[in-house]
């Protein structure tokens, strides 16, 4: 290969790089696989810009289920998962595809129904009891459906009520929050909802909260940084600074700053 | 205003040794043996389905012949310096300029040679306020002019024209046979099947018979026309139908 | 002002993803239909139908084979391309070129059908018709491109499993609709809905206007 012509093909490699990288120049970046829930309530809306003002990393999220988002981080393709389902996030690290489990925050779920409460869930003194009246009643119930940590959770809250759901009124989505909850304002349905989609949602029709405040309910966030020793690729150090902030004083005031319509949605685990 | 010619021409006679077409076990031509002699203007008359067409093709090269052969006094199986010209115009979706342009270019001439001879032959055949205008919409007679134009423009020795007139009009018709006798007259040699005894007679110096894919007389015009030998010739000029 | 920066930066993203992949679906399909229109070889009809068949691929498998290829554990993870920009335009490319390829293998075929003898009679080989045919078949061809684009353009499912509807990075219109639907921001998503159409349906007239006039030019 002559000179010239070797120089014109790195030439043009190296243009189709600079094309590539061009979104992107001159800034590190990390990507985070994370719910639907925190992204459409716009909770990273208002803390990454705090993160990337004080460290310059920009912070790249991927919003999923949490099933999907575990999966993104298990084959590599995110460097740090943020999501909310104990158990598996706990199989997560346990099975060495993430390095370590950091309490970040919680928010809760609430039950919502139609404001006429055809079943009588505001009589429920518990959120099992809640289920049940459902159940009992054969009200229209909309499920997430996806294995979500939503999805995760209402299905241990039938199991405490001892029903196994199924029959003409258990509306399996198979869909984000978002999509479920617009299925439950329009049938109308019950639907067991993160706080923060519920208060960030605006299309809800004739729904209401009927039942809340069962700690049972509780629905904490955890922080992972996915193994480099699984995928060398992954930025440990950028991760890891993330991770670090969002447990910092810092991190953790930024996320109990963040209001809905006058409400805090997510509270800090951290003391 | 002509292009300058070879002085003596280097591809013809063109010589058929007993060429056969076979299609599917199907005879269409056979054991055709003839010459297309330089300077001369052959047409090949026949009924419909008598392979007209078909000995055309085979001569310009189209297709090869499935027994026998064709060859140029060259040597060659498909000479360059030839032109056919189709019953129906086809045209590229273009203007008039650039289907002349065309198959200069695919000769390889440079800008400057093929806009001077485009020039050329725009003005030669009065095409020229129609340069700009696009192939498709100019009317039959128009587009066969300009096919008519296009394959002068590649300087053929011999011009192969199969059924030129047959979709135009009477005073259409006379244009393009006064081209082509203009043609003949720079010394193209041409071959021009027809089904048309008039145009026949206005333009053969020979003319080749053919009845049922079979050659069955080959001799001048005017002996022809005279009194041909074969009865199914007979039949023909007679304008009894055969097949 | 900053909302509306975010959308321009949203529309702006759609029109390049789309127009890019476009335009590398072109720069493969043209050819490869020509070619495929033109010669004979064993398989060439199993060919034809995989392409054709291709075109009712639904966008949420497409998708779903890029990210399988682009992720880190896949082939191809090296590449570090997954929910970027590129992954998308991969993903709308393997959407789109079956269309270019199978439109323009029966455009070609129908143009080369009336101009074979012709062509040959001037002295032009197979290799040398194609572009000659691909130009006479413009008007045509437009209309396939078209297609395209307004499938590429309109699809969620492969932009959201390969792009990953990152704010700012890969969220493109449709992406972005997706979401302000889930959030229940219907006004919103159909606003976004409408910029959409609206896109769509400029490009498509301007296409048509130019068909015609180049029909009536060119006939």
């Amino acid at each position: 290969m002559t000179h010239t012509r070797r120089s014109a093909l790195l030439g043009f490699a190296s243009g189709l790089a600079m094309l590539a990288a061009l979104p992107a120049v001159a800034q590190e970046f990390i990507i985070v696989a994370s719910t639907t829930s925190t992204e459409n309530s716009g909770l990273f809306g208002h803390i990454l810009p705090m993160f990337q003002a004080e460290t310059g990393i920009e912070v790249r999220v991927v919003s999923q289920g949490t099933g999907q988002a575990l999966e993104t981080g298990r084959r590599g393709d995110a460097d740090v998962v943020f999501v909310h389902a104990r158990a598996q996030e706990e199989a997560f690290v346990a099975e060495g595809y993430g390095v370590q489990r950091f309490d970040v925050m919680y928010n809760d779920f609430v039950i919502v129904g139609p404001a006429d409460d055809p079943a009588g869930v505001r009589a429920a003194d518990s959120a099992a009891a809640a289920m049940a009246a459902i159940a009992g009643a054969g009200a229209s119930f909309a499920s997430r459906g996806d294995d979500s940590g939503t999805h995760t959770a209402e299905k241990g809250l039938w199991s405490a009520a001892g029903i196994d759901p199924a029959g003409d009124w258990y509306l399996s989505t198979g869909s984000g929050m978002g999509a479920t909850l617009n299925t439950a304002a329009q049938v109308p349905a019950y639907a067991l909802t993160d706080r923060g989609t519920w208060l960030s949602f605006a299309n809800r029709g004739p729904l209401e909260i009927v039942a809340q405040g069962d700690p049972v309910l509780f629905n904490p966030y955890g922080i992972i940084l996915v193994n480099p020793d699984k995928h060398a690729h992954v930025k440990a150090e950028q991760g890891q600074a993330f991770i670090d902030w969002i447990v910092s004083e810092a991190g953790q005031q930024a996320i109990a700053s963040f209001t809905v319509a006058g409400e805090q949605l997510f509270f800090p685990s951290v003391q | 205003m002509t292009h300058p010619r070879p002085t003596s021409p280097t591809i013809l006679p063109l010589r058929l040794e007993g060429v056969g077409y076979d299609v599917a076990g199907k005879t269409l031509l056979s054991d055709i043996s003839l010459a297309v002699d330089p300077g001369r203007r052959l047409v090949v008359m026949g009924a419909n389905g008598a392979g007209k067409s078909l000995l055309l093709r085979l001569c310009h090269g189209l297709i090869a012949p499935t027994a026998g052969r064709c060859i140029w006094a060259d040597g060659s199986i498909r000479a360059h310096a030839q032109a056919m010209v189709f019953q129906r115009p086809i045209l590229l979706r273009r203007s008039v300029a650039a289907n002349l342009d065309y198959p200069l270019a695919l000769r390889g001439l440079s800008r400057q040679a093929r806009r001077a001879t485009v020039a050329r032959t725009l003005d030669r055949f009065g095409l020229g306020p129609l340069a700009d205008r696009p192939a498709r919409l100019l009317s039959g007679g128009e587009q066969q002019r300009l096919a008519l134009a296009r394959a002068w423009s590649m300087q053929p020795e011999v011009l192969f024209l199969d059924e030129p007139t047959s979709a135009l009009d009477p005073s259409a018709t006379r244009i393009i046979e006064e081209m082509l006798m203009g043609f003949s007259a720079e010394g193209i040699t041409i071959v021009l099947t027809t089904h048309n005894l008039g145009q026949a007679r206005r333009l053969a110096e020979d003319v080749a018979f053919l009845h049922r894919g079979r050659l069955i007389e080959h001799r001048p015009a005017a002996d022809f026309f005279a009194g041909p030998a074969a009865p199914e010739a007979r039949a023909f000029l007679a304008g009894d139908l055969i097949w | 002002m900053a909302a509306d920066a975010a959308l321009m930066q949203i529309i702006g993203l759609s029109l390049r993803v789309t127009l890019t992949a476009v335009l590398v679906a072109c720069a493969i399909g043209l050819p490869l239909g020509a070619a495929l229109a033109l010669a004979r070889f064993p398989g060439r009809g199993a060919v034809i139908v995989v392409f054709n068949a291709l075109m009712g691929l639904p966008p949420v498998v497409a998708g779903l084979v890029v990210y399988l290829m682009l992720s880190r554990s896949g082939p191809l993870g090296d590449l570090a391309l997954l929910f970027t920009p590129e992954a998308m335009i991969l993903a709308q490319t393997v959407l789109i070129l079956p269309i270019v390829v199978s439109l323009t293998r029966s455009v070609v075929e129908d143009i080369w059908a009336e101009y074979r003898e012709q062509l040959q009679s001037l002295g032009a080989s197979r290799l040398r018709a194609v572009p000659t045919l691909l130009w006479d078949g413009r008007v045509s061809l437009l209309t396939g491109v078209l297609a395209g684009f307004g499938r590429a353009s309109a699809e969620v499912g492969a932009v959201l499993i390969v792009g990953g509807n990152i704010a700012g990075h890969t969220r493109t219109m449709t992406t972005a609709i997706t979401l302000e639907t889930s959030r229940g921001n219907l006004g919103l998503a159909v606003a976004l809905g409408i910029i959409l159409l609206a896109l769509t349906l400029t490009l498509n007239a301007v296409a048509w206007g130019a068909g015609q006039w180049a029909r009536g030019r060119l006939g």
